[in-house]
């Protein structure tokens, strides 16, 4: 059978391969090497060495673009997290509406980044108007307004997820618990959570990338004011190639750094929580 | 028993409170856009009165001024089409790649699941320059961007499927004379319908919402979703329009709505499932 298959390689694989080819394997191959060189179109392309990473780390924007991207992405973790678990588990106990509020708390997660870094735009903003401020006066405000934003958009999401692994433990589990005498407590934390790990799993992974990745919401909500202080990693890259020309190596070069961060911190995380999951 | 059922109603009550906290923004933005804009950044969380009502002026502004009916059009062809593309071609990627085992199929699964991993920043440069250089600047040319760079999570999700369908089933096909694509289409896609209702909804919300990628790799002067024009009406100089913001953010939120009440079910599902392969 595998013969017989293999002669249709052309009309199965050939499509989905080129397209991967001309849409990642090429952009990521020459993003590695362009990152070595100094140039403005890729034909003027010069080698340079590691000079573009020296400048890059040098970059003192940059380096405060990290510091706020890692304390970003812990502080949503948490937020997001603790409150998606808590709602998944008030959302399965036995009430009225629970499918209703479900498809409430999901929803914002469907608007694109653009438009909800606009709507959150304008409550912030008529919030501190009262105070005589604005969102794009202290990098704080800035920080606190997207942690607000992107928990309003995900929590839905990690909750569905949440959800999904609370309703997968087998119900003997937690009455085998309740007859021993465990309490509500001891059972949340000696039965649900580990039962639930690999969601946790999952979800950490999610919100910790997503952190660390989070472009859209970074750019329409506070577009780095005040003076680039609120400038997350993708768009403290973005800016570099798009906003001065003859740094589009060194941009290359912190997109290289970035990738490797996101790729490091994902794999550390997994290893992390996947050695606490249960075998069930 | 008189006691749970009180806990019931108060949890209900309390959860109707929070709900509306939840959705209270959008409405925000929903009044706002019947002000008129001088009054919008004042005072947004007062309803519109006889002095601030602009009936729907800014709509008219967003539409006429800003084409934005046209941005929406763009944005559904680009994602009908590319969802589409990506589900037709990586379902039968992923068959393929999991039915024949050689050194190749093996490399290209472990490359789409790198490429899954790897922030669109590192690449975005140089594709926006590929982009350009093979003419795939157009919105039909965008559906292949989306093939390549979306691939690795649907041929992931879709290989994940494949292992469990029992081989006795396609055997039993090719023996009775089907060929591998008529299998392929009778039998195997068949089979595999929710995991490809799960894999368009995951791709069809991130296609969607995607601002960067478009952005970069789109003739903007022609061409703009409405992730784009919104960016540009804010981003633009002289005044930003208060008003014609507002009525545009609601004018890109109406149809998400719409879509996620229509097919709410497997949007849910959709978000499980992938979430576990994932």
């Amino acid at each position: 059978m595998e013969k017989t298959i293999r002669r249709y390689m052309p009309i199965f694989v050939l499509p989905t391969f080129c397209a991967f080819i001309l849409g990642f394997i090429i952009p990521f191959i020459m993003g590695i090497w362009l990152s070595f060189c100094e140039f403005t179109t890729v034909t003027d392309a010069k080698f340079v060495g590691l000079s573009n990473y020296v400048e890059a780390i040098k970059d003192t924007v940059f380096r405060h673009s990290f510091w706020y991207t890692v304390l970003f992405a812990a502080v949503s973790l948490i937020v997001i997290n603790v409150a998606a678990f808590a709602l998944a588990m008030a959302l399965t106990q036995k009430m009225k509406g629970t499918n209703i509020f479900r498809t409430i708390f999901f929803m914002p997660n469907l608007i694109g980044g653009i438009v909800l870094g606009y709507i959150w735009q304008l409550i912030f903003n008529g919030i501190l108007e009262k105070y005589n401020t604005a969102l794009g006066l202290n990098e704080w405000y800035g920080f606190w307004g997207l942690i607000i934003l992107v928990s309003w958009q995900q929590i839905g999401y990690m909750m569905i997820i949440y959800i999904a692994g609370l309703q997968s433990i087998p119900g003997d589990v937690m009455e085998a618990a309740q007859i021993d005498g465990a309490s509500g407590i001891q059972r949340l934390f000696r039965v649900t959570i580990p039962m639930m790990m690999p969601s946790i799993t999952i979800c950490m992974f999610l919100s910790i990338t997503n952190g660390f990745k989070l472009f859209d919401q970074n750019l329409s909500l506070t577009a780095g004011e005040p003076a680039k202080m609120s400038e997350m990693m993708a768009l403290n890259i973005f800016n570099t190639f798009y906003g001065r020309t003859g740094w589009e190596g060194v941009g290359q070069a912190k997109a290289v750094i970035f990738f490797v961060i996101v790729v490091g911190i994902g794999l550390i995380q997994l290893r992390a929580t996947r050695s606490k999951e249960v075998q069930q | 028993m008189k006691k749970k059922r009180r806990l019931s109603m108060i949890g209900t009550g309390l959860f109707t409170i929070l709900g509306l906290v939840y959705i209270a923004p959008v409405l925000v933005v929903l009044m706002n856009s019947f002000k008129k804009k001088v009054y919008i950044n004042k005072e947004p969380f007062i309803l519109p009165n006889e002095k601030t009502w602009n009936s729907i002026e800014n709509y008219v502004t967003a539409i006429d001024k800003y084409e934005l009916l046209d941005a929406v059009g763009w944005t559904v062809f680009i994602t009908v089409g590319s969802v589409l593309v990506i589900l037709v071609c990586t379902s039968m990627c992923a068959w393929y790649i999991t039915r024949v085992k050689t050194k190749f199929t093996k490399a290209l699964y472990l490359l789409c699941v790198f490429s899954m991993v790897v922030p669109f920043q590192m690449v975005m440069f140089t594709l926006s320059l590929v982009a350009d250089r093979t003419r795939l600047n157009t919105p039909w040319g965008i559906m292949i961007i989306y093939l390549g760079f979306g691939a690795g999570l649907a041929v992931f999700m879709f290989c994940g499927f494949v292992k469990s369908i029992p081989l006795e089933i396609e055997e039993a096909a090719m023996i009775d004379g089907c060929t591998p694509l008529r299998t392929f289409f009778n039998v195997v896609l068949p089979i595999m319908k929710p995991t490809y209702i799960s894999v368009g909804i995951l791709e069809t919300m991130w296609i969607w919402n995607d601002f960067l990628l478009p952005y970069l790799v789109l003739d903007l002067n022609k061409y703009k979703t409405i992730s784009i024009a919104i960016q540009y009406m804010k981003g633009s100089y002289g005044r930003v329009d208060m008003g014609a913001i507002m009525a545009a953010l609601i004018l890109a939120v109406i149809p998400v709505v719409i879509f996620y009440l229509a097919c709410q079910k497997h949007i849910i599902k959709g978000v499980a499932a992938g979430a576990v392969k994932g």
